[in-house]
């Protein structure tokens, strides 16, 4: 037992804290800070920086060009990265799409799209969910049907964010409508610009336009874009989960995000003393940040075991669902400590033409708040999860 | 004991009901919701011709109900059917305020709010006071016989449409004591009064008020001098009884939704309500809204109780209702799944009503503290 990190993790945390002074420019930090939201360009610009310094690819194999950190060491970098309000990594191509690419894609498509990721040539978006398939992921129903060289494909994703700006999709397509669900299914990459394609923004209840509904009308894709084969999409979709699932807990949000609190409270006046001072508020603070000390270290416990050679299993369904009650909690907290001030609608804000209402710590808190209910129901929901963790233990005794 | 409703106040629910379920659909809301007012002039006079308005005051006040249990029905079928309309803004505070300081020439505005012809908004939180009912930094001076007043006013809510505005300022005493405030009628228009509008996440709006030098005659003033605290709370006690019950009706349609949509929404070949782990959740909401109904009927029952005893009964239902409305409104989306997330859904619009309306009058801990101070102070034995 050793809670300090080794000089070379102490080494390597001053070097990711020397970049992000250096290189994360102010004006994007402040957007984050402010919860504003992001444009494409503002993405595109952050990736840019990073891809420079060779760690946009953080968790790819150094043969793909990638940075190979440990999990230790992408934890230190998201927390840190997190601390310094510097925006998400949008994570569809780079940490989505590229391990399932790298593992299962032919060498014509590696050679071809993942430095396309690397350079922001791509913008990717995943589609998997349908308006009948959600935590059913299996029962997915758009087609593929062979056609000489090409698939045909007709069917409806649903929720897919940020697809607006995306250029083209990984999809789960049904190719064997008659083979066992999970064995009839394809992995098929799909150009959105491809004729048959029509996209529709949802707009979620923050006012935010963060994902969209895509109907395909007989899209031609090529064959080449099958990747692996035919088929056996599922087992490849359950490996890009496992990557989807490596910052699940979301610890580096969850310690920016009390950090944030805690300075709104410090601010704030209740009675003419600070809020942090008033022992309702200060018990819900504590008992939070309690939770998130402990939460912490469960999640490097369970990260560097999995870089010791474990795999994280049912430990990544347990840092899902602590990791999301955690981090609403202090979106809670945000939204209560702004007070009234929590109600203006921040459209205005949201743009970043518009000084906030109130002080702009408060700017969007509640927002933020309504959007992140949204962390217990995607990436597997919490019930999902809950199922997984029970069954392990339970077995077939269930 | 009686735990039924009078047959004024059924027919007065029923009529509401029925006109909110055909004319206030979630299609009709969106539109509203969208709307550079932020509510429907034709919903807010048809309303007042149903006797909405009139029902939420005495008959010595022009009206023909005005009890806690009014106001309550009142709201809980505001809140069921999510409703953005400022009752209790134009009437509950603004017209309540005017019924219990107006003098004879004040009083005829209260006649106009109650036809539906008038709007108004209480101007008292300030950027530093959050809920802090006695705190009040504006200030209202002398000067060639007018009174003056200065300083700022935070999330106004209704004050766009308010064609006057109801004003708290100091007039004696330190920052946050009792004694020393005074309301005044304010025209909108008035020089000095500069409103930044904007949206509410929940629908609706409000404004931050600078007055700058605003002057007024002497008969702007509502009551007597300095000893306006004790109508001002008076009027939030019944606002706070309506906020209960509007969150309560809120909750009676969150839970009407998710249970539809566990009924019909399949996964894995069956109906997400025959997962017994969501079946445990559901009940749990059922259980703790019957307990918020009681405490909406606590409160409504003691807002004619002396003041000490009336606080401490609404402070109680809106704690409780404020911890049973985060549940409930969470739980709802998290039973629906991602489809509760879209802005057009229903459950959108009526869980944003449920949690912010946290934010207005108090939050849930700010009624837990003062439920503490009005019931365990070693003197209260
Ligand atoms: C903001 C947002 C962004 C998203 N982005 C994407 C994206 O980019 N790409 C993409 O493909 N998808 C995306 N999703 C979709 C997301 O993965 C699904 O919402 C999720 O899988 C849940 O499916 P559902 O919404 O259909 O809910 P349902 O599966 O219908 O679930 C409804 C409720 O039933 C519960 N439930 C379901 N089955 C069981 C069971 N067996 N036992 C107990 N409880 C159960 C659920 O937990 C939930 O509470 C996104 C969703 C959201 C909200």
């Amino acid at each position: 037992m050793d809670l300090t990190y080794s000089d070379e993790e102490r080494a390597f945390r001053d070097e990711v804290r020397a970049f992000l002074r250096d290189k994360l420019p102010d004006a994007l930090s402040e957007k984050v800070r402010r919860r504003q939201e992001l444009s494409k360009d503002d993405h595109e610009r952050w990736h840019a920086i990073l891809n420079e310094r060779g760690w946009l690819a953080q968790n790819w194999p150094r043969a793909f060009g990638g940075a190979e950190w440990n999990a230790v060491q992408r934890h230190i970098f998201e927390e840190e990265a997190a601390a310094a309000n510097a925006p998400r990594i949008v994570p569809f191509g780079v940490a989505m799409l590229a391990p399932v690419l790298q593992k299962f894609g032919s060498k014509a498509q590696q050679d071809h799209y993942l430095p396309r990721i690397l350079n922001g040539d791509d913008w990717w978006c995943q589609g998997y969910s349908e308006p009948g398939a959600g935590s059913d992921l299996a029962s997915l129903n758009t087609r593929a049907v062979r056609q000489g060289d090409h698939y045909i494909v007709n069917g409806q994703k649903t929720w897919t964010t940020l697809g607006q700006h995306a250029n083209r999709i990984f999809c789960l397509v049904r190719t064997d409508p008659d083979a066992k669900q999970q064995e009839g299914i394809s992995f098929l990459l799909i150009d959105m610009d491809s004729p048959g394609i029509e996209m529709r923004p949802i707009v979620l209840l923050d006012g935010s336009p963060e994902v969209n509904e895509i109907f395909f009308n007989d899209v031609r894709v090529p064959f080449e874009n099958l990747v692996g084969e035919e088929n056996k999409g599922w087992t490849y979709a359950k490996y890009l989960l496992t990557h989807e699932r490596t910052n699940i807990a979301g610890v580096g949000f969850a310690l920016a995000g009390l950090e944030s609190v805690k300075r709104m409270a410090y601010a704030e006046r209740r009675n003419g003393r600070a809020l942090i001072e008033n022992p309702h508020f200060a018990a819900r603070l504590a008992q939070v940040e309690i939770d998130l000390m402990a939460m912490e270290t469960t999640n490097l416990r369970i990260i560097s075991a999995a870089a010791a050679g474990q795999a994280p299993g049912v430990e990544s369904s347990m840092l899902k669902v602590k990791g999301t009650i955690i981090r609403q909690e202090i979106n809670d907290l945000a939204r209560r400590a702004a007070g009234p001030y929590a109600l203006p609608f921040p459209s205005a804000a949201l743009a970043g033409d518009n000084d906030p209402v109130g002080p702009d710590y408060g700017d969007a808190v509640a927002a933020t708040y309504f959007n992140n209910r949204k962390l217990s129901i995607y990436g597997g929901s919490n019930e999902i999860q809950r199922g997984i963790i029970a069954k392990a233990k339970l077995g077939g005794g269930a | 004991m009686n735990f039924e409703l009078t047959e004024e106040r059924r027919m007065l629910q029923d009529t509401l009901r029925r006109f909110l379920s055909k004319r206030y659909d979630t299609e009709t809301r969106n539109a509203i919701l969208d709307s550079e007012s932020g509510f429907s002039p034709d919903i807010w006079s048809d309303l007042a011709d149903l006797g909405i308005i009139g029902a939420l005051f005495t008959e010595a006040q022009g009206g023909f109900g005005g009890a806690g249990f009014d106001i309550a029905v009142v709201f809980e079928e505001l809140g069921r059917a999510g409703v953005v309309e400022p009752f209790l803004d134009s009437a509950v505070l603004g017209g309540g305020l005017i019924a219990a300081l107006g003098d004879t020439d004040q009083q005829a505005l209260l006649a106009e709010v109650i036809a539906g012809h008038a709007h108004l908004a209480l101007a008292h939180g300030e950027p530093a006071s959050r809920y802090d009912l006695s705190r009040v930094e504006t200030s209202a001076g002398f000067e060639d016989d007018k009174i003056v007043l200065n300083g700022r006013k935070a999330v106004v809510v209704n004050a766009e449409a308010a064609g006057h505005l109801i004003v708290t300022a100091r007039e004696s005493g330190d920052v946050d004591d009792e004694t020393g405030i005074s309301l005044f009628l304010v025209p909108a228009d008035t020089a000095g009064v500069t409103l930044r509008g904007y949206p509410m996440l929940a629908g609706g709006r409000a404004a931050e008020i600078t007055l700058e030098d605003v002057r007024l005659p002497p008969s702007a003033r509502l009551g007597t001098a300095g000893a306006g605290f004790a109508a001002l709370s008076d009027r939030v006690a019944a606002a706070n009884v309506a906020l209960a019950a509007e969150v309560l009706g809120a909750m009676e349609t969150a839970v009407a939704l998710t249970r539809d949509y566990m009924l019909t929404r399949k996964q894995f070949g069956r109906p997400i309500a025959s997962f017994q782990a969501l079946q445990h959740r559901f009940a749990d909401l059922l259980i703790e809204l019957e307990q918020a109904r009681s405490a909406v009927i606590n409160a409504a029952g003691h807002l004619a109780a002396a003041p000490h005893e009336r606080d401490r009964q609404i402070a109680a239902a809106r704690n409780l209702i404020g911890r049973i409305g985060r549940l409930v409104a969470e739980e709802s989306i998290q039973l629906h799944g991602g489809i509760a997330m879209t802005q057009e859904y229903e459950l959108a619009h009526i869980a944003k009503r449920i949690v912010m309306s946290d934010h207005r009058l108090g939050d849930t801990d700010t009624h837990l503290e003062r439920f503490i101070a009005l019931s365990y102070a070693q003197d209260a034995r």
